[in-house]
């Protein structure tokens, strides 16, 4: 939190480099990876929803998971996590084989994630809502639960932990009310500080920027890089280009359940796999007929990339504005 | 019309065995939905383990009374695992589902003239107070004032019963105080969530399943334990009622459940005695005295459905804590 007064992006941290070994291609080894998964393959039907031969997720830095609509990301984020069972394939985090384990003891390993529509849970307190975020509680037992003084102590000490938590998040006044009460983005603050308070070695967030305004995305930024400072490893869905290329050492894309291309953010960006399957859907644009320098009929993909941009250029705008 | 005769069953049925009896199994439900969220709608199951557990097995095995509630108790913890491990897998609406036709399933089992010996099928069961009768350590006589007058047997069933329902309702209120009761919250919130937070949630589910059906097995035995078992008791509209005075009370409530009963039983009383007398003095001309008695049930659905509407969360209830009003 260093740097919380001065109005420095979270551009300017540094990147984390050299986490492959070998050429940059899908499926790459890494020199530290917290996950590496073979063959994981789901399907729904007749629709392959996954298809990985293999992924490997580097360890303290941040991997961005990125892909169309419908590319597998949260499928794969499910599977890795627990929340869903793969046809076939086998995969390990931080050495252990987590293949067919439910997912809350692949939790208890510290492999924490968030969900793409937030989770908080609206009828506890959010303090509360911390509270059950902490591991290897004694009074979680019933029997134990009976006879407070048994976890009284250890209550005491998540509480406190909880309200350091809640403070940087700048949720501490509303640790009384119900996490009903919050707004979306305070919601999706809960569900990040939530899931900080089992200490994980492994943050998996799905989209979470979706719904945030820009100010609050930016001091999600933020908590974002100090994870990794703090020597988490951090996974993460985003649609977001701005957010993946400020933030992301690393870049996952997928595409029709498979990797399709990773690397660096600045170097997938140039990827032509990438651009053909995420980026690309404005390929078939001549921007010299968006422009008005040369002449032609506009298409339809053009009229919309044409707001698009328009629409992308205000927001950078307005971005860049608080920065002056 | 005796007014002081209906004030005075009226009084009585405030504690009544069978308002006792209410009281445990909507403790058991409160704990099942309101707590957990789990739409148990086989709470007549649970009850009629109880008793028939405690009527069975000093009957036909000669058990002491105490025996005999272990066995109750044990039974429905054994039911509670065999409807949990299949069905806790299941949401809301369908755990529903299953809960009611197993809650059939059981009842018919215990109906059925193949088990005669031993349920007394249709006629249910009866004299096995001997022993804990024997136990009552209050002297023969006849205590009390007002409505509450009762013999040394009628005090010493209401007596246990409370006791009981005392204990059961601290039991709930310290797990629900607890880091446990905190999991159990957050199940009821969104499972998923707390599942990602690494707390076995299936396990958690079965273990407020068993806890809330213990209560509600108790609640059959206190329900039985001063006449008979009846298997027309253990019938679907058995777990409506309760419902009814959960919702009353406050679904996610310690005490909400209690006073929910007592209200439930106070008011059914009431109408049964007064309506028929007001049909007796004329001012209800428009039905008979059996069509009053039809009437009180159609006024529990009315009410069930108003408080549902109008005040969710109960008497006891927090406004901003409504459990089924998502």
């Amino acid at each position: 939190m260093s740097n919380k007064d001065t109005p420095a992006a979270p551009v300017q941290r540094a990147k984390t480099t050299g986490l492959h070994k070998g050429d940059i291609a899908p499926g790459v080894a890494k020199v530290d990876p917290i996950i590496i998964a073979d063959g994981v393959r789901r399907t729904f039907g007749g629709l392959t929803a996954v298809d990985v031969d293999h992924i490997e997720i580097p360890r303290n830095a941040i991997t961005a998971l990125i892909g169309p609509n419908g590319a597998g990301k949260t499928t794969l984020f499910n599977l890795l996590t627990g929340f869903d069972k793969p046809d076939e394939g086998k995969w390990t985090f931080n050495g252990h084989a987590l293949a067919g384990m439910g997912a809350h003891k692949v939790a208890r390993l510290g492999q924490v994630r968030t969900f793409q529509l937030t989770k908080a849970l609206g009828l506890l307190t959010v303090l509360e809502n911390m509270k059950l975020g902490a591991k290897d509680q004694i009074g979680e037992n019933i029997f134990r639960g009976m006879i407070p003084k048994l976890w009284r102590k250890q209550e005491a000490e998540i509480e406190a932990r909880a309200e350091v938590l809640l403070k940087k998040f700048k949720l501490d006044a509303k640790s009384s009310d119900f996490a009903a009460s919050l707004s979306g983005g305070q919601r999706k603050l809960l569900e990040m500080a939530r899931a900080l308070m089992s200490e994980p070695a492994l943050v998996m967030l799905d989209e979470p920027m979706a719904g945030v305004n820009p100010a609050l995305t930016e001091s999600l930024l933020d908590h974002i890089l100090d994870l990794k400072e703090e020597g988490m490893t951090v996974l993460f869905v985003e649609h977001d280009m701005h957010m993946v290329r400020h933030i992301a050492d690393w870049v996952i894309v997928m595409a029709e359940g498979k990797v399709v291309a990773e690397g660096p953010p600045d170097q997938v960006m140039k990827n032509q796999a990438v651009i053909d399957a995420y980026l690309g859907s404005h390929q078939d644009v001549d921007l010299g007929i968006v422009t008005g320098r040369i002449e032609g009929e506009l298409n339809t993909a053009a009229i919309t990339m044409a707001a698009e941009v328009e629409e992308l250029d205000s927001k950078i705008a307005k971005r860049k504005e608080p920065r002056k | 019309m005796d007014i002081l005769q209906i004030l005075s069953n009226t009084g009585s049925s405030l504690i009544a065995p069978a308002t006792i009896g209410y009281a445990l199994a909507a403790l058991g439900l409160a704990m099942h939905f309101g707590f957990t969220g789990l739409l148990n709608m086989g709470m007549a199951a649970f009850m009629a383990i109880g008793a028939y557990g405690y009527a069975i097995s000093i009957l036909t095995f000669g058990f002491p009374w105490w025996g005999g509630m272990l066995v109750g108790v044990g039974g429905s913890l054994i039911f509670a695992l065999i409807l949990g491990i299949p069905t806790l897998r299941l949401r809301g609406d369908y755990l529903a589902i299953v809960t009611i036709a197993a809650a059939e399933v059981v009842r018919l089992l215990f109906l059925t003239t193949t088990f005669d010996k031993y349920t007394g099928s249709a006629d249910g069961l009866s004299g096995y107070h001997a022993s804990f009768r024997a136990f009552n350590p209050i002297p023969d006589g006849t205590y009390g004032f007002g409505p509450w007058v009762y013999n040394a047997n009628g005090w010493w069933v209401r007596i246990f019963g409370i006791v009981i329902l005392a204990l059961a309702a601290l039991i709930l209120w310290t797990v629900m105080r607890s880091p446990w009761g905190r999991v159990i919250k957050g199940i009821r919130e969104d499972e998923d969530a707390v599942r990602a937070l690494g707390k076995n949630v299936f396990s958690y589910k079965l273990q407020s399943l068993m806890l809330g059906g213990v209560f509600g097995a108790m609640g059959g035995i206190i329900y039985a334990l001063p006449a008979s078992v009846n298997p027309g008791v253990y019938v679907t509209s058995l777990t409506f009622f309760v419902y009814t005075a959960l919702l009353l009370g406050g679904a996610a409530t310690i005490f909400g459940p209690i006073i929910g009963s007592v209200i439930f039983w106070g008011v059914q009383t009431l109408l049964s005695n007064l309506l028929p007398a007001l049909v007796n003095i004329g001012v209800l001309p428009f039905m008979t005295t059996t069509q009053s008695q039809t009437v009180r049930f159609i006024l529990v659905g009315v009410a069930l459905m108003l408080l549902v509407i109008y005040r969710p969360q109960g008497i006891l209830g927090n406004k901003k804590e409504l459990t089924f009003v998502k």
